[in-house]
Order: C-alpha cells, then structure tokens, then sequence
C-alpha cells in the first residue's frame, strides 16, 4: 500500500506549550489500555469486561478507593523520595532498602522501646515518624558521604545496601523480636497505630442513626458504610510530603541550588555552591522520605514489623518520580494509579495482567517523549524533476 | 560531467523553519578552485545555506548544480556522492583511536582484516598532497586541536571530497595554527579543490578568500564579490547592517588603588601538569589588564585560581585579603565577577531559564533570597530589566539559556556578574566565537566597567581585542609571565615575540645591544 503522504519527525525549533508534557502522559496512559485491550482480545478475553471490571475493582466504590489510596501512600513517599535525588541527577535506587531501615528504626520506638507502654499516641507517633525519617535518612547517608568524598557511584552502593537493610531487619525479626516463630514481631499498641477511618466507624454509625441532612448526603454519595475503611493519616501525611518537597524545589534557596547542581553541576561549583554538602543532604533527604514510608506502612496497615512489607515500593518509587517528570503532584497522580494497578493485579486472575499493564504504561509515557523534542508532520508526496524544487 | 565554470551553482533557494524564513532566495556560486568565503552574524542563514548543500536540508524552493549538473539531495549520502565534504566546527572523533582508524571510520573498506600499515600510508600520501602533516599513528586525544583538525579535513578528503565547506574553522585555532591551515586552504584549491569558508573573522576573510558573499538575516547583502578590495569596515557593515565602530573611544588610564595582587603563584592543570609557574602580577581599580598568550599556557588556570576554582600555592591578595585556596563563595562574596571561558559547560545552565541564570550568584541575599525562599517575582522582574538593559535576545526571561545564541548567552553573563557590582572583574575570552554586534557590544560592556572603577582582568588570544581594551598588557608563556608593557608603548611584533617565550628584559637587553653597535 502506497499512501500518499509520508509522516516525518521536525525537531522542535521553538519551545512546547506548557500543557503538552500533561497531555502526552495521560494520552500515553490512555493508549497503554487501549494497547492492553487489544492484547486481550489477541488471547481470547473480553477487554471491555475486564477493564470495567478493573474500574470497578480499584475506584467503584468509596471501599476499594480507599483500598487503592492506602496502596498509593507508600508510593508516594518513596516517589518523592527518588524526585528530589532525581533532580539533581544523584541517583538513589536505594528508597527499598531506606524504606527498611526507616520501618526497623520506628519500630525501635515501641519494640526497644524508647517509651513506656502507656504513652499516649501523639507523642508516640510523632516520635516514630522522626525515627524513621532518622533511619531512612542515615541510609541515605552512606552513600552519600561515599559519593561526595570519594565519587563512588551511589547507583551500586544505594542498591547493594538495599539488601543490607533487608537482611538487617530480618536478623531482628527472627532473631529478637518473633512472635511465637513466625518471622513477624507482635502486635504494636494501639498507640502506635495511625488512625483509619474505620476507627471511627461506630460514632458514625450512631451518628447515621440521629439522622439528619449531613447523614442524608453521605448516604446518598454512597459513604453510609465507613467500617472497614482501612485508609490512614499516611495518605495525609504523603501529600503533606508531596506540597513541602515541591515548596522546598520551587520555592526554596535549597531547591536552587539543587536544580543548578543537578542541570550544570560546574556552573553550580561556579556559582559558589557546596556541592559536596548538598549531595549528603540530598541523599539524607530521599532517604528521610523513603524511611517515613516505611514508618507510615508498619504504623498504618499491618501494626508490626515483619518480613517483606515492601513488595518493591522503592523500585516502584523510581518508575513512578519518573513517569511523574519529576513533579512532587503529578507524583500523587501516578502513585494513585500504580496503587490502583497494585489492587487490581489482587483482584484480578491472572495477577500478571497489571504487571502487563504497569508494563505497557512505562513504555509508553517514556515513548511519549519523542512528542516533546519533535513535532510530527505530514507531508504530501510529490516527485519534482532532478534539480528542481516546487514552490512551497 | 559537463563543463562547468562553476564548483557550485545555486539559485533563488527558499529554506523556512517555523516562524523563520532562514534563506530567502539566496543566491550562491562557487567557482572551481577557489575560495569563497560567506559571511554573516550568527543566525543570519549561513549554516543553513550550507547544510543545505551538504543534503542535511531541503529547500523549499529553488535550484542546485554541482559542476553544472542539476541535483537534488536527499540525504547527505547523496552530497558526499557527489564530492562535497563538510568539516565541521565541532569535532566529530574518536579520541582513543588512531588517526587513520578515524579517517577509515564509517567506509566500506576495508571490510575485515584492518592491515592498518597499508592504510596509513595511504594516509600520508594524501597529507603530502596537501600539506597536512599529522602522524596517522598517533591517537586523537594526544594531538592538538589544529592537528585534529587537520584529521577532519582528511576524513572528507579521503572520502574524494572536491569542494569543501568549512564551518568556521578557525574559531578553535590558536594565530599560528590558523596561519598554518590558511596556507593548507590555499594549497588545496591549487590542486583544483574548491572552499566554501564560513566566518565571523574580517581579517581572515580578506586573507584568504577569492570572493564573499555576505548574509544577514537569510538574505544576500553582497553577492560574490572580490574579496581583494574590501575592507574590514566594509564587510563588517554588510554582515551588520550599520556602521561598526572598530576602534573604542577610551579615557585616559587613570589607575587607582591596587585591587589584585597576585605573588609567586603555581599551579597544575587538569591532567596534574605544571600549568602555572610562579606569576606575579596586580591590577589596580579602573584599569584594564590584558593577559595576551596564545591558548593553554596557563591563562585559563590563572583566572580560575583567582576565582577560588582551582587549587595553587603562593598568595591571591584581593583588596588585601587573602584568597589563595579558599572556594568560589569566598570570590564571589569578595566581589570579584567571573565571565568564565566555557560559556555553556561553567558559565551557565542550560536547561534553566534566562531568570534563573541570572540568580546564580545573587539568590543568596536579599532582594533575591528572602529567609529559606527566592523571591522569584523580583528575580523575574529583575531578569527582565537586564534583558532590555543589556538587550538580550530572546522571547522571554522564561527562555532556556540553551536556545540562546552564543553573543546573547555571553550578554545574560556579564548582565549577572556586571549587576553584583564587582570590584575586581576577571573575564575570559569574553567575545571567542561571537560575531562582530555582540563583540562590540561585550566590549562596550567591559569598558564600562572600567570607567565604574572596577579592576578587570581580561584575558584574550586576539591582540588586536587586548590593544584596544586593555592599559597594560602582560605576556603568559608557558605558566611564567613574559614581561608587561603599557599598551600605548606595546608593538606587535615585540608582543609576538614575547607571547613564543622571549622574556621583555631580553627584548630590551638585545635592543640596548643593537643601539650600542648603531653608535
């Protein structure tokens, strides 16, 4: 087939319009379904049930919203975490195992423990969440100082500590703190549990029996049942993270300073910047917001510390800080749906099809790029006489 | 192939980009064994024109003949086919292979075994040809930048290139190396070789070249004219469009209290050879020291141990503080502005915009930086006042510094170190690769600041930029500073003399010798 036009690809000789990096990520995410749907129907399966049954299954109703919202809240705590290293170029693959270390050294707080048993929880939390940012942070440390002082890679020693952490948290799981055998320590009080809304189930549900219009609205929005609702304040606390890590990269000295080391770092030295410093405390940043990940993850969902409570988030981190092109909000977006990729590959069978999905999307929006540097074009065919050229 | 007068015919071509009409039906001729030479400022359509002839473009409209025949490029395979060879400005080498394997890189032959012997005396026999003498031996990394491109040219040479485009050429060379490429240009076309010479350089252009064509803003100003009768005022007012003051009106050197004073200073460059080997030297306020030496006998490591940005023994006095050894942050914070040599890799951001890059050195105290935050509503406004002050072209203060042209790049530079107010100004090659608005305009810039009182340090491999800048005039060699002469008594050749390693009291030694034997 012969058509009659060709499509060339013009390098881009002005600016793109501030809308189009937007556009092209949620077109590329839109053309990975469409992708999906297609390899779906190639193996015999309805792609329109099975997509509505994965809408259904992750934003349907308030439930799996908020099954979905407590998925994305360590997303977007080591999404950040790997934004603001990102930003300047230092490469921190190690947000799983500061991830650990920032779980493990929360858990201190209530496992050494730091404080008597009957301490109320707003010192108690507040305590573990400086501690996991502490321990997060101090592996982010390492590496850093290595890279700083020597110029050791901070891709290797960040990826080989993640299995430090690992290995460390499970020496104490097993070893110290198991509860009866099992490689998990008990229960934490209850005052080191972040509060979830299924906390406050029963005062809602005399609340619904007192009637009244609120209640009337809720009912009708579909919010009547709370009970069971497992979302916690660490989804709060995550878009606390996400507005103060973009103030501190938009707004702040510091957020300069780290975007002009990161984009010329020899203009940065130029400039009379201490690069040495900023590499450590930017390392020591990620890490902290890797570590109140792990913090907000054993605090808010499973109450102890055990094995494997991250299953990859920080790896998932650095796909996601940069689909999210390293935008501290459109890291909230991309974490809500890779959290709602992570509840769907639960209630889906095979499993493999989100991985499927997760899979397509990152190709795509890292194809969609292209858009960015050319435009496309579609010339129309003609074949002038040797020499000569046809007026345009 | 038929009989042609002409190398290179092209007619009434038409090139647009969006939004820019880059060649508005140009006219260009080069005749067999000559040397053309195009002129223009940067953007006036000249490399476009060109990759339009090397097949990278193709013309909205319009007609090209090589030797007479008609051709239509579709992709420079095809230019190559037909004997045209583009060198370009930037080098593209391998630095770890040899001389021949680069100029064997890319072709059909030899297919497997390299017997790289034969090859390389293939090479030196093309190099006798012509003249162009580099060991095909030797790896590109060791040799200089005028050998590496003598490398170039045999890349297309070996490729049977009958016309070459030369894209500004001497922009990398130090004065000698260009002299020498300039006799292997005139060596080629005596074989029969054709040069299309691309420049901002008057001077050379009228050393050289047959005839010039000169563009400004992609259209034709001058026509092949003979380059033989032109002067530099003339060309330069066809490239600008105006009248181009080339001699700069200056007060009277009226020097006040010493600003730098540098004693016994060495120093090693980045590959931990001696780069610096104990030079002294001191500029006062409101006065303009030139350092002349042709490139890499330690001018670029004296202004970065000054600027905090390289390690030295010895002693850095500004305004009588010690600043040997201490950071950049020190320098700044002392008020010395630093217009570096690399505009692009030390000077600014590239992926930042105009704002931004104006803020590097001034984010840190108010009104810039407000307690943890950067007022970026001043720094915008700010940006932007400098943008027209300083008459920086560019659509907005949002721009990235990477779209902008060098002379505008080099404008946001001296807009942000001239803003801090400094005390001591080192400048570095501030106008190399500009064209001849911006040089006038950078130079207007530096003058200013003298007469602002402050001591500027200006270092430069065009004497002729030194002799109209500069009061004193100081000679590096080889890390060790030849002598220094007040520009109004300096002679070129004494200048030459010194700049090749003759030190001015030797000078004056063998002059009171030839008086003495005159009486």
């Amino acid at each position: 087939m012969k058509l009659p036009f060709t499509i060339t690809f013009e390098k881009r000789v002005e600016d793109y319009p501030k809308w189009l990096p937007a556009a092209t990520s949620i077109g590329s995410v839109v053309v990975a379904f469409i992708i999906s749907g297609f390899l779906l129907k190639l193996v015999g399966g309805e792609p329109i049930r099975v997509m509505n049954f994965f809408f259904q299954a992750t934003f349907g109703s308030w439930a799996v919203i908020s099954d979905t919202l407590v998925k994305a809240t360590p997303l977007i705590l080591v999404g950040l975490a790997c934004t603001v290293a990102f930003k300047m170029k230092l490469w921190n693959i190690g947000a799983e195992g500061q991830f650990y270390m920032g779980a493990f050294f929360a858990s201190l707080v209530v496992l050494v423990p730091l404080v008597p048993p009957e301490t109320s929880g707003f010192i108690v939390l507040p305590l573990m969440a400086i501690m996991g940012m502490v321990g997060g942070a101090a592996w982010g440390f390492i590496p850093g100082v290595l890279k700083a002082k020597l110029q050791v890679n901070e891709i290797i020693t960040t990826l080989m500590l993640n299995y430090v952490a690992i290995l460390w948290n499970n020496f104490w799981i097993f070893n110290k703190w198991s509860d009866a055998g099992f490689q998990m320590t008990p229960v934490f009080e209850k005052s080191a549990w972040l509060a979830r809304i299924t906390d406050y189930a029963r005062p809602y549900s005399e609340f619904i029996e007192t009637g009244g219009g609120l209640a009337t609205f809720m009912t009708a929005i579909g919010l009547e049942r709370i009970s069971g609702m497992t979302l916690h304040l660490g989804f709060i606390i995550a878009v606390v993270a996400a507005v103060v890590v973009w103030w501190i990269l938009e707004r702040s000295k510091w957020g300069y300073e780290i975007k002009l080391i990161g984009d010329n770092k020899e203009a940065a030295r130029y400039a009379g910047i201490n690069i040495v410093r900023n590499i450590i405390l930017v390392m020591m940043l990620s890490g902290a917001l890797a570590g109140l990940a792990g913090m907000t993850e054993i605090t808010g969902v499973v109450h102890r510390l055990q094995e494997r409570i991250s299953p990859g988030y920080g790896f998932t981190g650095i796909i996601i800080a940069w689909l999210a092109k390293l935008n501290p909000f459109a890291v909230i977006l991309v974490s809500v749906l890779f959290g709602a990729l992570l509840v769907a590959g639960r209630e889906i069978q095979p499993a493999g099809l989100s991985q499927l999905l997760q899979g397509i999307i990152l190709f795509m929006v890292i194809s969609s790029d292209v858009l960015l540097r050319y435009q496309i074009r579609f010339v129309r065919l003609h074949k002038p006489a040797a020499g000569e050229v046809e007026p345009a | 192939m038929t009989e042609s007068p002409f190398a290179v015919d092209m007619q009434n071509i038409v090139i647009r980009f969006p939004g820019v009409l880059a060649n508005d039906h140009v006219n260009f001729t080069l005749g067999q064994g000559e040397i053309h030479a195009l002129l223009g400022e940067n953007g006036a359509g000249k490399s476009t024109l060109m990759n339009a002839l090397a097949g990278l473009y193709k013309p909205a409209s319009g007609t090209m003949k090589v030797y007479g025949e008609p051709v239509n490029f579709s992709s420079p395979k095809d230019a190559i086919a037909k004997g045209i060879g583009m060198v370009h400005q930037h080098f593209m080498l391998v630095p770890n292979q040899t001389v021949t394997e680069n100029i064997l890189l890319g072709l059909n032959e030899p297919r497997f075994r390299m017997s790289l012997k034969k090859y390389d005396q293939k090479v030196l026999e093309l190099q006798e040809q012509f003249g162009l003498r580099v060991d095909p031996t030797a790896l590109i990394w060791q040799l200089s930048v005028g050998e590496q491109q003598r490398v170039e040219i045999l890349k297309t040479l070996y490729r049977g290139a009958k016309i070459l485009i030369m894209d500004e050429p001497t922009a990398v060379l130090a004065p000698q190396e260009i002299d020498e490429l300039m006799e292997t240009m005139k060596a080629m076309v005596a074989t029969g070789k054709s040069i299309i010479f691309i420049s901002h350089k008057l001077q050379e252009v009228t050393a050289v070249a047959d005839r010039v064509t000169v563009l400004r803003k992609g259209v034709v100003t001058a026509e092949g004219i003979a380059a033989s009768g032109m002067t530099k005022r003339d060309l330069a007012n066809l490239m600008v469009g105006r009248d181009v003051v080339f001699t700069i009106q200056k007060t009277p050197h009226n020097p006040g209290d010493v600003v730098l004073d540098v004693k016994d200073v060495r120093g090693e460059n980045n590959k931990g050879v001696p780069a610096l080997r104990g030079v002294s030297l001191a500029v006062r306020s409101g006065e303009i020291l030139g350092i002349a030496g042709v490139s890499g006998n330690g001018q670029s490591e004296l202004a970065e141990v000054i600027t905090g940005m390289r390690e030295c023994t010895g002693s850095i006095l500004i305004n009588g503080e010690e600043m040997a050894n201490k950071p950049p942050i020190a320098a700044i914070k002392a008020g010395v502005a630093h217009v570096p040599e690399d505009r692009t890799h030390v000077g600014s951001a590239p992926s930042m915009s105009i704002t931004d890059n104006t803020i590097m050195k001034s984010y840190r105290q108010p009104p810039v930086g407000k307690g943890w935050s950067i007022d970026s509503k001043y720094a915008r406004a700010n940006a932007q006042e400098l943008k027209e002050a300083y008459g920086i072209l560019a659509p907005s203060v949002d721009t990235m510094a990477r779209k902008l042209s060098g002379g505008n790049l080099q404008k946001v530079i001296l807009a942000r170190e001239i803003s801090g107010g400094p005390k001591l100004m080192v400048a570095v090659q501030p106008t190399r690769g500009l064209d001849v608005g911006a040089i006038e305009a950078i130079q207007r810039l530096i003058l200013a600041q003298r007469e602002e009182g402050t001591a500027v340090l200006l270092v430069s491999e065009e004497l002729e930029e030194l002799l109209s800048l500069s009061d004193r005039i100081a000679v590096i060699y080889e890390g060790e500073i030849m002598g220094t002469v007040l520009t109004d008594q300096a002679n070129v050749d004494e200048l030459g003399l010194m700049m090749t390693g003759t030190r001015l009291d030797h000078l004056k030694k063998f002059e009171e010798v030839s008086h003495h034997e005159e009486a």
